[in-house]
């Protein structure tokens, strides 16, 4: 299996600390190298704190798992240098298809807006996407991965947390002053916090299978309900990078798992999609079932869970890994400003706040997408049919077709670090939103606005600042004047941000929008950077 | 406006006779979907969350 792609194999370092057997204290430790571990400690890098990585495997996903990124995880693995390559290597695509039965019900165009550096969605497999990030890790001096370290248990101390860990030289102990729990779906992290994780458990199950072929097909993503090559059940098609397709098929309950990943009942089912004449490879196959659920605190005193610990999701709008990626886009610059003592502790329980929302709005969709494509009685399988039947000829019927509704991020229209508008504004930027993209030049050279953001707070003023930095306590904002420090060449920003002369944005180093005035005062943009950091 | 639960139908024997006579020689399951259809794109036609959800209790329905 696995014909177009070779898994690399990190080697098991073992560690001074362990080979001298003196307790090291560590600033982060991270545990789990999936797509979120990875990410996690590229953005403590990126925020300035030290983190080792341990990871009970020695290589990326064994076979490709998510395929679908959107563009505000995307925006994030591009501030830390990793996003352009995704979006080379990966597929973009914007035109879904829907097809009940033999018929073609209706389309969709994601209809991506102009001017985001970004693109709305890209297909690539996950192993592409971790090894472009272990690459960017051995770029960094204060990060270390560990491979072949299994966490086996974990105790919480007064200020610290104390870990014991496997590897092949045997069992040692570690000492962190904070942990990031990314150990995936089944973490042992939780079950060592005695965390709850509930949710609901869908009774069915999955065949996902990657094949490599040559195809004319257009990278669109194909959805089919009751189609005639695998009867009463829904099947999908989807390209990824190297000529490797997705094809997802839904099995039932009843399906036993072990059998169906057999290449003899794997290749019929992909025959009768493809048709007979069709040249194809199988390179991977696997079984999944799916459950919605989610832990109930993300923060267990110095434990702080992220991804697929934290929440687990139906793989149906592909929310796993890019909601898992905005758990740490919020979580990385909480903690170095906890870390660094500039802000309370409290800081941290807005990332519970502020994730648990996005995790439930991320459940809902992902739960009612499976209602829709997995009826629960035949009464709800029949209204499914009807809104499929009605969706070819009757508009109102489209929107209620749900193949999985796509990722986009949740706003923290609630969040405790807001302030309110004053005044009125037009557009999405509401505070608790993820700033929106635009194009600006910079010193003359063409850039992106969310380029030139990040790195810390920003005030963002349109028009002549009046002062270069804004601080409360020990946390700097750092001021740009769209017109002098950028050009709003196309005049997108001004659009977005619903901008006039004077008007001002508060905006955190994750890129959220923290509060909005129409005038710059310094007293009144302190006051909300105070509450930014719940201070 | 709440739900309407006074006649509003002109000639309410002719459109019951129409109903049923609509699915006369119908499959059951047929007419079953059919039902499904009439009810999304009344629902649709009718539009207002709120008697939508009165509609629901007033078939009977659990309401969340
Ligand atoms: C079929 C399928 C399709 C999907 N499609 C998409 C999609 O299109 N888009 C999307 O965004 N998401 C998708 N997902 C979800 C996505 O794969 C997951 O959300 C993502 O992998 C979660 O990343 P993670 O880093 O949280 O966990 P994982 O990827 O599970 O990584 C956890 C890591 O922790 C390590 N680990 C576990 N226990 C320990 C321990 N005790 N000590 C040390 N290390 C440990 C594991 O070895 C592993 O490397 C899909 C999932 C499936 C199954």
């Amino acid at each position: 299996m696995l014909k177009t792609y070779q898994y690399p194999k990190f080697g098991y370092t073992p560690s001074d600390e362990q080979a001298s057997g003196r307790i090291r204290r560590h600033q982060v430790v991270v545990i789990g190298a999936g797509p979120i571990g990875l990410t996690a400690a590229l953005d403590c890098a990126y925020r300035g704190l030290e983190a080792v990585v341990l990871d009970d495997n020695d290589t990326v996903s064994i076979g490709s798992r998510a395929v679908c990124y959107a563009k505000r995880p995307l925006e994030v693995w591009d501030r830390l240098n990793c996003g352009e390559r995704m979006v080379d290597k990966g597929v973009g695509w914007k035109l879904g298809r829907v097809f009940f039965r033999d018929r073609e019900s209706y389309r969709f165009d994601l209809l991506p807006e102009p001017d985001h550096k970004m693109p709305a969605m890209i297909n690539l497999q996950q192993y592409y996407l971790e090894e472009y990030m272990i690459a960017e890790i051995a770029k960094q001096k204060t990060i270390e991965l560990r491979w072949k370290h299994k966490l086996i248990s974990l105790k919480q101390a007064d200020d610290h947390v104390v870990l014991t860990v496997e590897t092949p030289s045997g069992i040692f102990t570690m000492e962190a002053d904070w942990v990031i729990a990314c150990d995936g779906a089944n973490s042992d992290v939780r079950k060592m916090v005695n965390a709850e994780f509930t949710g609901r458990f869908f009774q069915d199950r999955f065949l996902i299978v990657d094949v490599v072929m040559k195809a004319e097909f257009p990278a669109e993503r194909w959805f089919w309900f009751d189609p005639p090559f695998h009867r009463h059940q829904s099947a999908l098609l989807h390209k990824q990078a190297d000529d490797v397709w997705r094809l997802d098929f839904q099995l039932g309950w009843d399906a036993d798992p072990v059998e169906e990943k057999k290449p003899e009942k794997v290749i019929p089912r992909v025959r009768a999609m493809l048709g007979d004449d069709r040249e194809f490879e199988l390179e991977w196959a696997s079984i999944y079932q799916f459950a919605c659920r989610r832990i109930d605190n993300f923060r267990y005193g110095r434990v702080l869970f992220a991804g697929d610990a934290a929440h687990q999701v139906s793989p149906f709008g592909a929310r796993g890994a890019n909601t898992g990626v905005q758990d740490i886009d919020n979580l990385a610059w909480k903690l170095k400003l906890v870390v660094d003592g500039v802000a309370p502790i409290g800081l941290l329980d807005t990332y519970n706040e502020e994730r648990a929302f996005a995790a439930d709005d991320n459940l809902l969709n992902s739960s009612r997408s499976t209602d829709f494509i997995t009826p629960k009685s035949p009464t709800s399988r029949r209204y499914r049919d009807a809104v499929l039947e009605l969706a070819e000829s009757h508009d109102f019927a489209r929107p209620l077709v749900n193949s999985g509704r796509l990722s986009t991020p949740t706003p923290y229209v609630h969040s405790s670090l807001n302030t309110p508008d004053m005044a009125p504004f037009h557009g999405r930027m509401v505070p608790g939103t993820n700033c929106d993209d635009a194009p600006v030049t910079i010193a003359g050279k063409p850039g992106w606005f969310l380029n030139a953001i990040g790195d810390g707070f920003v005030v963002l003023t349109f028009g002549a600042a009046p002062s270069r930095e804004v601080a409360f306590g020990k946390v700097k904002a750092r001021v740009i004047s769209v017109g002098d420090d950028l050009i709003d060449v196309k005049g997108t920003l001004a659009a977005r941000y619903d901008a006039r002369p004077g008007t001002t944005y508060l905006i955190r180093p994750d890129q959220h929008v923290a509060a909005r005035w129409r005038s710059f005062d310094p007293t009144t943009i302190e006051r909300a950077l105070a509450r930014a950091i719940a201070a | 406006m709440p739900l309407e639960t006074k006649l509003n139908i002109a000639d309410p024997d002719g459109f019951y006779q129409e109903l049923i006579d609509s699915q006369r020689d119908m499959e059951e399951a047929d007419a079953e979907l059919m039902n499904c259809k009439l009810v999304l794109l009344l629902a649709n036609h009718i539009g207002d969350r709120d008697i939508l959800r009165e509609a629901l209790k007033h078939a009977g329905g659990r309401i969340g």
